[in-house]
């Protein structure tokens, strides 16, 4: 696994920034969701993907049995999803309120406050 | 066990929030609500700094897990100065907000969102642990992206969509970089990481870290719009209301500047030579291309959301320089520069009331029209370019002696010249807006301002005024705080020490 996540992440980023850089409104959306995933996968891998027992005390034993795996990652991975959920649903809003009122969902045309 | 308390800056602005919820059909009632919660901040941050003034760095363990276990909030004098400045710039643009932001908006929600992104803000400053930062800057960036679309205007969707799209990267750059130093050194708690990278046993290489290091650079840089990254700034900050511009200027480009100056004083000092003159050039170019910038610009909000970026160098060259001097003079320029700029913002909002525009060139004679405004600009805008006796001059002074002292000639010559040019800048809204003559189209439509009606709009700009006159003539009991403040994050021991304990 170790061996392909690094691809995997590296192709979701390239896929992500590619769909950034369309001058739709959807495909960079699209982009952003990618974006978070991949990152949430980095974070998944470099965590360190390890078959060890649940971080869980034994009704027998007084402390954590070594070897056993990390849990903050999933717990990051977590937190990191509910807060890309949210803020995907809020820009999947914002861009169909931007699409009603400039008429396009091209983003060359949204130039009127450029500098 | 005073320091249970410091968790107050967060918890305000959250229940001042939920109360505007409770009362979301009643928004007169969430004015006075709103406007109280921002003086509570304003009380406890100032409490929380003679806290930290007297008894030193103080932190405390939420749940009361130990660190690096839990999450730790931390208040340095640098941290509990942040935090009175979000409390200022909080009341005042609180009270700004009474007239200035529609009925509409305030219909729905404005208050609330203000508030959730002052606990955004403060929860910034105070966290001691760079997983929660991340979150607590999703906090502030989601009421901020609504504050910025919030009354569905057209320039608002363009401005927001750019807003939006580039922070988002930003957050994603801060992720992985936070996946990958979790990788690295097994704990996201600052303290504990800074502890693991001192030490040379547990020390990672240093390339590792400083390839890290950049990411983080990176993550930071976008939200505290440096060079080459701060594209989103003008094209989105001068289409909300002025008082929401206000409030961003202020606090949103600060909290990147408080990131990036937190993590290249505690955690990425290994390989200083390297990143801090690279922090120094991106200063350099910072300054210029802000500068450069708002000289081009005609529009009041545009030309003041380009001296943002232009301003947002000199901090970042008292982090470059990296001595305590340097670090005190970037600490006293931030919380200076601040005030002066929401200062301005809420002017131009005021001038834009009574003639109805913000382009200079459809302004003029207003030297003669209201006396006393063109006194606050003076002494704002003054302030700002770095003219003795005001804030700006000790701020700028502070950081030049610092850069002189390391033989950092360059540098300082830069920021003097970009000094300059921000004076110019200045004078043209000067010239423009209060000293050439009126022209008589625009005069028949202009309000007249009378104390007694808008007090709402004036009370502010006069309350921000006296923070920068205090600024500027307190300088001497102000400066040993910041120096303070400068020592301590010169010598992150004293904070290791303050979150892991003595032994630690």
């Amino acid at each position: 696994m170790e061996v392909v996540l690094p691809f995997v992440i590296g192709s979701l980023y390239a896929m992500a920034i590619y769909m950034l850089l369309r001058r739709s409104l959807v495909k960079l959306l699209i982009g952003l969701g990618l974006l978070s995933h991949a990152s949430n996968l980095l974070i998944f891998t470099a965590g360190g993907l390890t078959r060890f027992k649940a971080p869980v005390i034994p009704m027998t034993a007084d402390q954590l049995q070594l070897p056993h795996a990390d849990p903050l990652p999933q717990a990051l991975i977590l937190t990191a999803i509910v807060i890309s959920f949210g803020v995907t649903a809020f820009a999947l809003a914002l861009a169909y309120r931007a699409y009603r009122s400039v008429d396009t969902d091209d983003l060359d045309q949204m130039k009127s406050t450029d500098a | 066990m005073m320091n249970r308390y410091l968790i107050l800056p967060i918890v305000i602005p959250l229940v001042t929030a939920v109360l505007c919820l409770l009362f979301f059909r009643r928004p007169k009632l969430q004015r006075w609500i709103g406007v109280s919660g921002a003086g509570g901040l304003l009380v406890v941050s100032l409490w929380l700094l003679g806290l930290v003034w007297d008894q030193g760095i103080q932190a405390v363990q939420i749940g009361n897990w130990p660190a690096p276990f839990g999450i730790t909030l931390v208040a340095d004098l640098f941290s509990a100065i942040m935090v009175v400045l979000a409390g200022v710039l909080g009341l005042a643009v609180a009270i700004y907000s009474l007239e200035s932001v529609d009925a509409q908006r305030q219909a729905f929600g404005y208050y609330p969102l203000m508030h959730f992104l002052l606990m955004g803000v403060c929860g910034a400053f105070l966290t001691g642990d760079l997983f929660n930062l991340y979150v607590w800057f999703e906090v502030m960036l989601m009421s901020s992206f609504v504050l910025l679309a919030l009354g569905g205007e057209r320039g608002q969707m363009e401005g927001a969509i750019k807003y939006v799209t580039l922070n988002l990267l930003s957050s994603a750059i801060f992720l992985a970089a936070l996946g990958l130093l979790y990788g690295l050194a097994g704990t996201l708690n600052m303290a504990d990481l800074a502890r693991k990278f001192a030490s040379p046993a547990s020390a990672p290489s240093n390339a590792i870290v400083t390839a890290l290091s950049m990411l983080f650079l990176g993550a930071f840089g976008i939200k505290a719009a440096i060079f080459p990254l701060f594209f989103w700034l003008p094209a989105s900050y001068h289409t909300p209301p002025v008082a929401v511009t206000a409030l961003f200027s202020g606090l949103l480009t600060k909290v990147g500047v408080y990131s990036l100056i937190r993590v290249f004083t505690l955690i990425f000092v290994q390989e200083f030579a390297y990143t801090h003159t690279l922090l120094l050039m991106i200063a350099a170019l910072t300054m210029v291309t802000g500068v450069l910038g708002a000289v081009a610009q005609n529009e009041m909000r545009r030309l003041l959301s380009f001296h943002i970026i232009s301003q947002i160098g000199y901090p970042l060259m008292g982090l470059g320089i990296f001595t305590s001097l340097g670090l005190a003079a970037a600490v006293y320029f931030v919380f200076h520069v601040s005030i002066a700029k929401s200062t301005l913002f809420l002017i131009s909002g005021l001038i834009a009331r009574i003639r109805g525009v913000f382009d200079l060139k459809k302004l003029g004679g207003l030297y003669k029209k209201e006396g006393w405004l063109a006194v606050f600009f003076l002494i704002a805008a003054l302030s700002l370019a770095g003219l003795p006796p005001s804030s700006g001059f000790f701020a700028k002074l502070s950081l030049v002696q610092a850069g002189l002292q390391q033989g950092q000639f360059l540098i300082v010559a830069i920021s003097l010249f970009v000094s300059l040019l921000t004076l110019f800048s200045m004078i043209k809204i000067w010239n423009e807006a209060f000293w050439k003559e009126t022209l008589t189209v625009e005069k028949k439509e202009e309000v007249t301002i009378s104390l007694a009606q808008d007090w709402s709009w004036i009370l502010p700009i006069g309350f921000l005024t006296a923070v920068t006159v205090l600024l500027g003539f307190g300088i001497g009991p102000i400066f040993q705080v910041v120096s303070l403040a400068g020592q301590q994050l010169m010598n992150p021991q004293l904070y290791i020490q303050a979150v892991l304990g003595g032994g630690g």
